[in-house]
């Protein structure tokens, strides 16, 4: 049987029962330098089309490219960060091609002499076991123009009469960090690749080298997947899975690759080395372009830029600009705040780790302010559609201060959850601070425990089984009383304290 | 040296956009391997222990700061091209061997 294509699938216990899978990642990272790699062109996402170029970066006969001090610091530091050794020498490449997505006909690349190799990135898996994705090398390049295809059927390439370039994107510094061959990954394969992309964001992110937004292209992932008969150790062919672009399809694109890869194997087939493009909406994969003889770069060392030689002095001291890894503060943070695995873990799904920090540095308690944060207000922002708690608070001006100032409302003794609640509305509303809320709705715990005592007692005589099971010593039955004394009290009254009192009325 | 082929030829223009005729194919053949043998020649010389070069110059680490440049503008940037739409380079349609 041939080389095939077909889009038949192996159930997933069938994969897993005969074959070992082989991930190979390729993430390719758009800098967030103010020009481009090669020339002074701004990089700002949006412009007009064709707004943002030059000779050098249009390639017009007689440009001289030079180097963007700050791209290759961003590279050193990526390099570090991902535990890479630095070149001490390495040169710049041209990978030559004809698309007109460069209209130089060829890319600036790096080849055989890649600013960093051989590291590696430990990731976490939800199971809180610890998986090492070993790094082949980052490198660094230019990214490519866009194309409009216009005439086929939804813009798409096939059936195009013509395209449509805007250069604008050509020539932004990219990054692109390849992986090892990660075997042993097994079941967990499709996990692992969505936790290193995950992991490798959360890394770009405090690195502050990229703003790392899948959804408009700064991070793409190509997914390289091969199987290999359990038993065997021969690398299998692979296929590469093009800008899969989110990290659910980061995992969703390894698993529909890996039943695909299955049900050709199993048949006795091989697979076609080719590149697939990934289809968010149907989560499969179609065929793309095969390797073919247009596939021969003719790699040669770039004539118009000189080497790139970071001293070690260099290097060491942008390794003293690196922050804190991301999973090592998490864990630090963590101690601090006395949060369990499960508090930490919603904390984190929610985005929520530097308002709460931020919140306990004003002031507050750490318990308070993750109440607060993924309790009233990440329920708010949920039920008005947004998912991102942060950039909600932040669009309605609800800062730290304010989580500070209304814990301290209740921790004086002012307000009770209930009414904290209620503050929280009247903020998220608009109404202005809690304390400005608080006094504009005449929210404030009764204080006179004249007033308090006065209603136990009344709630005592209404309900005398109730309160005899209290007498009796089955002090959870108190719960009911202060239910009543609440309701009495039309909510505005300390239920700690309505609990004192009954308890040494009916108890001592 | 190996011997330039045919199919070599065929696989550069391939490469490189140019379509060849047979005729031209044949005669190619011919000149560039006229040319590769003359060039041949250097790989004569002595060059144990000389490190390969790529650039004439023995500098490294040339670079210019971070700092936005004027651009082209749009209407200059697109002076050249044969053709435009919609602010946009206008180039035939790719894939068009698939």
């Amino acid at each position: 049987m041939s080389a095939t294509t077909t889009d038949a699938t192996l159930a997933w216990d069938d994969v897993l029962a005969a074959f070992d899978p082989v991930l190979g990642l390729e993430v390719h990272v758009e800098l967030g330098t103010n020009t481009k790699m090669f020339c002074g062109c701004a990089t700002e996402f949006g412009a007009e089309p064709n707004t943002q170029v030059c000779p050098v970066c249009l390639g017009l006969p007689g440009a001289l490219p030079v180097v963007n001090e700050v791209a290759v610091e961003s590279a050193i530091r990526i390099g570090l960060a991902l535990n890479c050794e630095i070149a001490q020498w390495c040169r710049f490449a041209r990978k030559n091609y004809f698309y007109p997505d460069m209209p130089k006909n060829f890319q600036t690349s790096q080849y055989d002499e890649p600013i960093a190799f051989e590291g590696f990135l430990d990731v976490e898996l939800d199971d809180g076991s610890t998986f090492r994705v070993e790094i082949e090398r980052a490198h660094m390049e230019e990214d490519t123009g866009k194309s409009l295809h216009v005439g086929g059927s939804t813009g798409r390439i096939h059936g195009a009469t013509h395209s449509l370039v805007d250069y604008n994107r050509a020539g932004i510094p990219l990054i692109e960090i390849v992986t090892k061959p990660l075997r042993g990954a097994g079941e967990r394969a499709p996990e692992v690749a969505r936790a290193y992309v995950a992991t490798l964001r959360d890394l770009l992110k405090a690195l502050d080298v990229s703003d790392v937004k899948m959804e408009q292209g700064s991070m793409r992932c190509d997914v390289n997947l091969s199987l290999m008969p359990k038993g065997t150790t021969t690398l299998g062919t692979r296929t590469e899975t093009k800008n899969v672009n989110s990290l659910r399809s980061v995992e969703r694109a390894v698993r529909y690759e890996m039943c695909r890869h299955g049900a050709i194997l199993k048949d006795g087939g091989s697979i076609l080395q080719e590149t697939r493009h990934w289809h968010e909406d149907t989560g499969i994969t179609t065929s793309g372009r095969v390797k073919s003889d247009a596939d021969d770069y003719r790699y040669f060392p770039e004539p118009d830029l000189v080497p790139v030689a970071p001293t070690r002095e260099t290097v060491e001291s942008l390794r003293a600009t690196l922050p804190e890894p991301p999973a090592q503060r998490r864990k630090r943070l963590q101690s601090d705040w006395g949060f369990s695995d499960l508090e930490m873990r919603d904390v984190l799904n929610a985005g929520l780790v530097d308002l709460i920090g931020e919140t306990v540095e004003a002031g507050a308690t750490p318990a308070g302010a993750r109440k607060w944060w993924s309790g009233d207000i990440a329920r708010r922002a949920n039920a008005e559609g947004s998912t991102d708690v942060a950039s909600y608070a932040a669009e309605r001006s609800i800062t730290p201060a304010h989580v500070v100032e209304l814990e301290g409302l209740v921790t004086s003794g002012r307000l009770n959850d209930s009414m904290a609640r209620q503050v929280w509305e009247g903020v998220l509303d608009g109404e202005g601070s809690p304390t400005a809320v608080a006094d504009a709705r005449g929210l404030e715990l009764v204080q006179d425990d004249g007033a308090l005592e006065a209603a136990v007692d009344e709630v005592i005589a209404a309900n005398p089984d109730v309160a005899q099971k209290v007498r009796d010593g089955k002090v959870q039955a108190a719960g009911a009383l202060i239910g009543q004394v609440m309701k009495a009290m039309k909510g505005q009254a300390d239920a700690g304290k309505a609990r004192e009192i009954i308890l040494a009325k009916l108890t001592s | 040296m190996a011997e330039l082929t045919r199919d070599d030829v065929a696989h550069l223009a391939g490469l490189a956009r140019i379509d060849l005729s047979d005729a031209e194919l044949d005669r190619m053949v011919g000149e560039l391997g006229v040319i590769l043998e003359s060039v041949a020649v250097v790989q004569q010389s002595p060059i144990e222990g000389v490190e390969p070069m790529s650039h004439p110059m023995p500098i490294v680490n040339v670079t210019r700061p971070d700092v936005v440049r004027p651009s082209l503008g749009a209407d200059a940037a697109l002076s050249g091209a044969p053709e435009s739409d919609q602010q946009r380079f206008s180039v035939p349609r790719i894939l068009d061997e698939d």
